[in-house]
């Protein structure tokens, strides 16, 4: 559980530095009368509040998170018993990565376009992002169906089921993610569009696309075994 | 009470907060069944709540009959015993008290409370509540499939939860608990996104953290631990039901079934332990928390006076709620492992009784000298406070691990627990019930109906679970069908259990009672009027009694003081609401 404990940590850490910022110290029996507010909420606030659909996103995205390091902390727990044999990473998923990472920069690249309210240099790249998170999920199940053929199955073994397993969360969050990405595209090729939604889809849309490559290098990693010694020396330190 | 000048407090803008659109019901479909609006959401997560609580009390029943007169209701075999205790533990735990106290409360307090006309995502609202009512009914369809629901225990350990044995193990039953849970955590993750960021983004001008009632803070604080500590369940569930559709063996270690060798082989029974119970810990706390925090202001207003250290009171529920994520494996003392791991999770449990006691002290030194008003409302939090204290008493035997092994597995633990986080939450939520029950249908509820409920229902739970305390002491196992040859526990103990038994027919019976109070007073009730209690928080101060869509007329509230200014020196009244401002003579208005 050390990688959830990691994990909550940092969690933690956020609510904190959070919470300070929100004079928890402070004796509201006293202060009858002031109306006083968090800074994004202030009278004299200096740039527009964050808004709700953002917070939202981020608190699902610690959602996510937990979710994630627990399966991996379940990975790592189960990594330990003696009839685990390393499933071997095929070469597709490097195109894939590419195409995650690529989707992720192409939506970076949209983000700033909209910003500059450039709505037509806007449309293609948008179109690239999800054609190219499109091309992540198909080249994640022909990986899939290579590894069957060469007969790592999803029972015959701990690591092909967590492969199998892992995968296939991370790809029903892609999924969830693309589904938002196609109804934002649809929107940016409509005629009466409004800049600032749009400007807001775009922003969420990058930001949990920037989540997800993170969380699928990181099991990358995992898969392709990079993550062993450092585990290994981890274990070596705590016993 | 010293009062820091203000300036000129009472000339702020109310319209400073942006006002958020609303969607606006076209029909009745959209208005009460599909409804966007929180407080609907709330009484439709709140009614089926109740209506599958009141399933899992039927179930108890049968348990306790099964165990006071053994082998005379021919229908309960030892397959629908286990049944009865799997559906009973899973529905009370999950269906009914996380789902009362943060969808059903938390829908209707937050908005209200916090100044604001409805949640942020409205939408994603609804679809929380129809996703919950879905999980209810494959839940309940266990009960109508071959083989009948699982009985695997309301832990689901593995391996005996996926195999021929336990009932369901092989049928439909683990399937339908595991889709079911499954389904109800995505439910409850797109509500939870809700309560958060409603907290966050939609508290009304001049509400700080600081002023929020400590209702909001538990509600808020367990809404953050559910949606940490509902993943590893998540996690859990997906992996048992590949383990027993799809042939892997996350859990599964090599097992010989029937005289058959399975196909599974290494996988670990402790590794869904520990996710279990990271889950499962948490969730003590996630209906604990909002318990606590209704409590403090059902004392606060009817003890007429101020909480006492508010500071500290959300601190303490801070730091409980932090704290419950590193206490996991305490319920896993007797699971092999290794003994400093005990060590380090008997200490850490120990410490949560600090700040757990610093909230009891607190309620007891609020109601010193106030002016304690013996409402239903205030009987239920006095209750909780005495059944919360016995509960979590036991609890310090029970964190200590050598106290914890040989009671392990006796009713010693299951009276410990319904002590803890059955009686003392679902006392709350009576006290709850009775206090916002004006508020939201207009109508007060009957006194004398509810004086005999409550006494039946106090008095007949201490009579149900003092009792089991001293069976588990003897020995006597939790989770048998029947006691069988047990040369150490003494004929008397049978008697006892015929006691416990009547007991238990006796206070399920009165929950009739109240059933009936709360439809009865829908129509008869005495008319409420705005405030009854005379209460200082928000949610009183609304226009309309029962709030209208949007809760709030033409202006959002702005809020110029704390939630617990009761008996304020010098002031014409026992209470100030939040919205009056600073300067000395006010005239309200008093909402209709």
């Amino acid at each position: 559980m050390n990688v959830t404990l990691i994990f909550l940590a940092v969690i933690g850490a956020i609510i904190v530095w959070w919470l300070a910022g929100q004079r928890l110290t402070s004796k509201p029996w006293l202060e009858t009368g002031s109306v006083q507010l968090p800074d994004h909420h202030g009278a004299d606030r200096q740039q527009p509040p964050v808004p709700a659909v953002k917070i939202g996103l981020f608190v699902f995205l610690g959602v996510v998170g937990a979710l994630f390091s627990l399966a991996v902390s379940a990975y790592f727990m189960r990594m330990a018993s003696a009839d685990w044999w390393a499933t071997p990473v095929p070469r597709l998923l490097w195109v894939n990565t590419a195409a995650l990472a690529l989707s992720s920069v192409a939506l970076q690249w949209a983000r700033r376009e909209a910003e500059h309210g450039r709505m037509e240099g806007l449309r293609p790249v948008l179109s690239a992002a999800f054609a190219l998170a499109v091309l992540f999920l198909v080249g994640q199940v022909q990986a899939w169906r290579e590894l069957t053929a060469a007969g790592y199955v999803l029972a015959d073994n701990p690591a092909n089921s967590f492969f199998y397993m892992l995968t296939g969360l991370h790809g029903l969050h892609i999924l969830g993610g693309l589904a938002v990405l196609a109804h934002t595209t649809v929107r940016a090729f409509a005629r009466d569009v409004q800049p600032d939604r749009l400007r807001l889809s775009i922003d969420l849309s990058a930001i949990y696309s920037h989540f997800m490559l993170a969380v699928w290098l990181l099991l990358f990693t995992l898969f392709a075994g990079w993550a062993n010694d450092f585990v290994d020396l981890c274990r070596t330190l705590l016993t | 009470m010293v009062e820091i000048p203000s300036g000129s407090a009472g000339a702020i803008p109310s319209a400073e907060v942006e006002d958020v659109e609303l969607y606006h019901p076209k029909s009745w479909w959209t208005k009460y069944v599909f409804s966007q609006d929180a407080k609907i959401i709330a009484v439709q997560y709140s009614l089926t709540a109740i209506a599958i609580g009141l399933v899992a009390l039927v179930l108890s029943w049968l348990m306790r009959l099964q165990l006071a007169f053994p082998g005379y209701f021919a229908f309960i075999d030892a397959d629908h015993y286990y049944q009865f205790i799997t559906m009973h533990g899973m529905i009370m735990v999950i269906y009914l008290l996380t789902a009362l106290f943060l969808g059903g409360f938390g829908n209707y307090l937050i908005p209200l409370m916090v100044g604001a006309r409805d949640m942020v995502f409205p939408y994603a609202n609804m679809l929380s509540y129809w996703i919950y009512l879905l999980a209810v009914l494959i839940l309940a369809a266990g009960f109508f499939a071959p083989g009948g629901p699982t009985g695997a225990g309301w832990t689901l350990y593995p391996p005996q939860a996926v195999l021929s044995g336990t009932p369901g193990g092989k049928d439909w039953g683990i399937l339908l608990m595991l889709t079911s849970l499954i389904v109800f955590i995505i439910g409850f993750t797109m509500g939870g996104l809700n309560y958060v960021v409603t907290v966050l983004q939609g508290r009304a001008r001049g509400m700080t953290l600081m002023r929020m009632p400590l209702t909001v803070w538990g509600i808020f604080t367990a809404t953050v631990m559910a949606l940490l500590a509902f993943p590893a369940l998540f996690v859990a569930c997906v992996m048992m039901l590949f383990d027993r559709l799809l042939g892997t063996s996350f859990f599964m270690p090599a097992i010989v079934e029937m005289g058959e060798q399975l196909q599974h082989g290494g996988g670990s029974p402790i590794l869904f332990q520990h996710l279990f119970w990271f889950f499962g810990h948490p969730e003590v706390y996630i209906v604990a928390l909002p318990a606590f925090g209704i409590v403090s202001d059902l004392i606060s207003t009817h003890a007429r006076k101020n909480i006492f250290g508010y500071r500290m009171m959300v601190w303490a529920i801070v730091i409980i709620g932090a704290l419950s994520f590193i206490v996991w494996a305490h319920h896993m003392y007797v699971s092999g492992m290794n003994p400093a791991f005990g060590f380090f999770f008997a200490t850490t449990t120990l410490i949560i009784a600090v700040p757990t006691a610093i909230k009891v002290y607190n309620w007891v030194l609020t109601l010193w000298r106030g002016d304690i008003h013996l409402t239903l409302p205030m009987l239920f939090a006095l209750a909780f406070i005495v059944t919360f204290v016995n509960g979590g008493l036991t609890g310090l035997f029970l964190g200590n691990v050598v106290v914890d092994v040989p009671l392990s597995d006796t009713m010693f633990v299951v009276a410990h627990f319904h002590m803890v986080m059955g009686v003392a939450p679902i006392l709350v939520i009576f006290g709850a019930i009775c206090h916002w029950y004006p508020k939201v249908t207009g109508r007060m509820l009957n006194e004398t109906l509810g004086q005999i409920h409550f006494w039946i229902t106090f008095l007949g739970t201490y009579a149900i679970f003092f009792p089991m305390h001293y069976l588990g002491l003897l020995g006597v196992p939790r989770r048998y069908f029947e006691m069988g040859e047990t040369a150490f526990v003494p004929p008397s103990a049978h008697t006892l259990n015929i006691f416990i038994t009547v007991m238990a027919l006796i206070v399920g019976a009165a929950q009739m009672v109240f059933l009936f109070n709360l439809v009865w007073s829908l129509f008869r009730g005495k008319e409420a009027g705005g405030n009854p209690w005379r209460a200082t928080t928000l949610e009183w101060q609304t226009p309309q009694t029962p709030p209208a869509h949007g809760n709030w007329g033409k202006e959002l509230p702005v809020v110029y003081r704390w939630a617990y200014d009761y008996s304020v020196p010098g002031a014409a009244e026992d209470f100030i609401p939040q919205t009056v401002p600073a300067s000395g003579s006010v005239t309200r208005e008093v909402p209709a």
